[in-house]
């Protein structure tokens, strides 16, 4: 059996989505910038796509929407953007300790250059963040907050909308990488108070390399990418047509489907953590157990290494993480984990599994069936396993 | 990070699992806060030779394929030769280890070096006791 347990890392590309980008390629090839017929078709994919999304996320207007390269290149955008853009107001920046490192390493390089004074607010054991740290961390110099929707590692769901609330009324801007939870659970920018959005296609089964971030009217980020006028001139280059159409396709039907897709990964999601936790002595679930995307489990297993489980999984056709695939083949135990008081001897093994709708029953009864043996087998090797178990 | 196919038996089929009760020295490498550690028991005869060798160890792929290949190469080898037991000796009988794991295969040397040490220091200590008698 292959089980692919990986979504949050990245997911399948949906046929519906693959047949909607290939007439781009064959057909709509034209340049969206040239004065033609085919540009013109191509333009007019743009231009829906750039609807779609704007509908989804529920912004006032298209023109909101930017298309970029992906997840890492919108959270760079926007926080270079802000920082230069809002320099003669202050150069103050507030972020928690558990974001993407495409936020992380990007706000440690402005620090780095004396462009960004960084606040990293804690998270509590469920790595939550309390948006009343956020209001007590604005000074007036304060340009920008930005704090995840849903954490890619262990899957906590963060209170973006009252962090926005408060950002607003303090009239910083506030921006949230929903990379992790865009498809996943209901989003609406307007309602939520977000200024600033990051997104990514293949997170939703749209494909890789294509992204897009919402910028609210009236916030102003220069480009990052200079050369054409295209994306409003905020994002220079041949627009990604084929890829951007796709990510709209793979959003209006991740959107669609959301209140189904959610109520069936909740239920399977809860299964898997309720038979790892009545099979497995001395595990601990990572992250918040409700306010929780509906597609992650995250486990610590105490007296084992991750690597050493997913290798043993990987043998029997499961494909699962350790925390968040950029970090793999690294030896540091994640950020994230440390952040929220784990020990380094915890964060050493703990299991990240992320299903997608194409997960079924069978599936995880598989998982079930195959892991406690291997977390028996590795514990019964390790030498930090108490003698006869627990 | 890809795995050798040898790499891979070790991993599955790990050789000398498990602990020596009396063992002649026992050697612990590594702490669980960097992620590896290795426990290597030696029972090594009058005349020097490692007759038998057992491990356990806490880590990744990588750290229980050169924990079981260490004990393959050492068992049966007189102790004079098993001291000589190198990290690159390791990881050339493995097929190769990817680049950041090569510090495994320092560890599974470190390790028999540390049982080794120890059953020096439990000898001595004997001698001494018998010289006081």
């Amino acid at each position: 059996m292959h089980v692919y347990l990986d979504n949050a890392a990245t997911t399948k590309v949906l046929p519906e989505v693959i047949e909607a980008m290939i007439p781009y390629y064959s057909e709509f090839y034209g340049n969206p910038s040239s004065f033609h017929s085919f540009a013109r078709d191509a333009h007019k994919g743009l231009d829906d796509a750039r609807r779609t999304v704007a509908k989804c996320l529920n912004a006032a207007n298209p023109s909101e929407i930017y298309f970029t390269g992906g997840g890492s290149e919108g959270d760079n955008m926007i926080l270079r953007g802000v920082a230069q853009a809002y320099r003669k107001k202050g150069n103050h920046i507030i972020t928690s300790k558990i974001e993407h490192h495409a936020i992380l390493h990007t706000l440690q390089e402005l620090e780095d250059k004396g462009l960004a004074t960084v606040t990293y607010l804690d998270v509590d054991e469920n790595g939550l963040v309390d948006p009343e740290a956020v209001r007590a961390a604005i000074r007036p110099e304060t340009i920008l907050v930005s704090v995840m929707m849903a954490n890619n590692e262990v899957g906590t769901i963060e209170p973006v909308k009252e962090i926005g609330a408060i950002c607003r009324e303090a009239g910083v801007l506030f921006h949230t990488d929903a990379v992790q939870a865009i498809g996943h659970i209901p989003v609406d920018v307007q309602d939520m108070n977000i200024d600033l959005l990051t997104l990514t296609a293949h997170k939703f089964h749209g494909p890789k390399g294509v992204g897009a971030v919402y910028i609210r009217k009236g916030v102003r980020v220069p480009a990052m990418i200079t050369g054409g006028g295209q994306e409003n001139k905020k994002r220079a280059g041949t627009e990604n047509v084929p890829g951007i159409v796709g990510l709209a396709k793979a959003l209006e039907i991740q959107t669609e489907n959301l209140g189904a897709n959610m109520a069936k990964m909740t239920a399977l999601r809860d299964k898997l953590i309720a038979g790892v936790e009545e099979r497995i002595k001395t595990v601990h679930l990572n992250g918040h157990r409700t306010q929780r995307l509906p597609n992650n489990v995250n486990f610590g297993i105490r007296y084992i290494e991750s690597e050493s489980i997913l290798l043993m999984l990987d043998l029997q056709g499961v494909a699962a993480s350790s925390g968040s695939a950029c970090t793999s083949g690294s030896l540091d135990p994640s950020h994230v984990l440390l952040a929220m008081g784990i020990s380094h001897e915890e964060a050493n093994g703990s299991l990240r599994m992320t299903l997608s709708e194409f997960t079924t029953e069978e599936e995880i009864d598989y998982v079930l069936e195959i892991l406690p043996p291997i977390v028996q087998r590795l514990r019964d090797m390790s030498p930090i396993y108490p003698k006869g178990g627990e | 990070m890809q795995y050798s196919e040898r790499v891979l038996d070790h991993f599955q089929h790990p050789r000398n699992v498990g602990e020596i009760p009396d063992a002649s020295g026992v050697g612990t490498v590594g702490n669980a806060k960097c992620g590896d550690i290795m426990q290597m028991f030696l029972k090594i005869s009058d005349d020097e030779i490692v007759e038998d060798v057992k491990f356990k160890t806490f880590g990744c792929g990588a750290a229980i394929a050169t924990s079981s290949m260490a004990t393959e190469l050492i068992k049966g080898k007189p102790l004079s030769e098993v001291e000589k037991l190198t990290n690159e000796a390791v990881v050339e009988a493995l097929e190769g280890l990817p680049p950041v794991k090569i510090h495994c295969s320092v560890l599974a040397q470190e390790a028999v070096q540390a049982a080794i040490a120890d059953y020096r220091a439990k000898k001595q200590q004997k001698e001494e006791a018998q010289k006081t008698e």
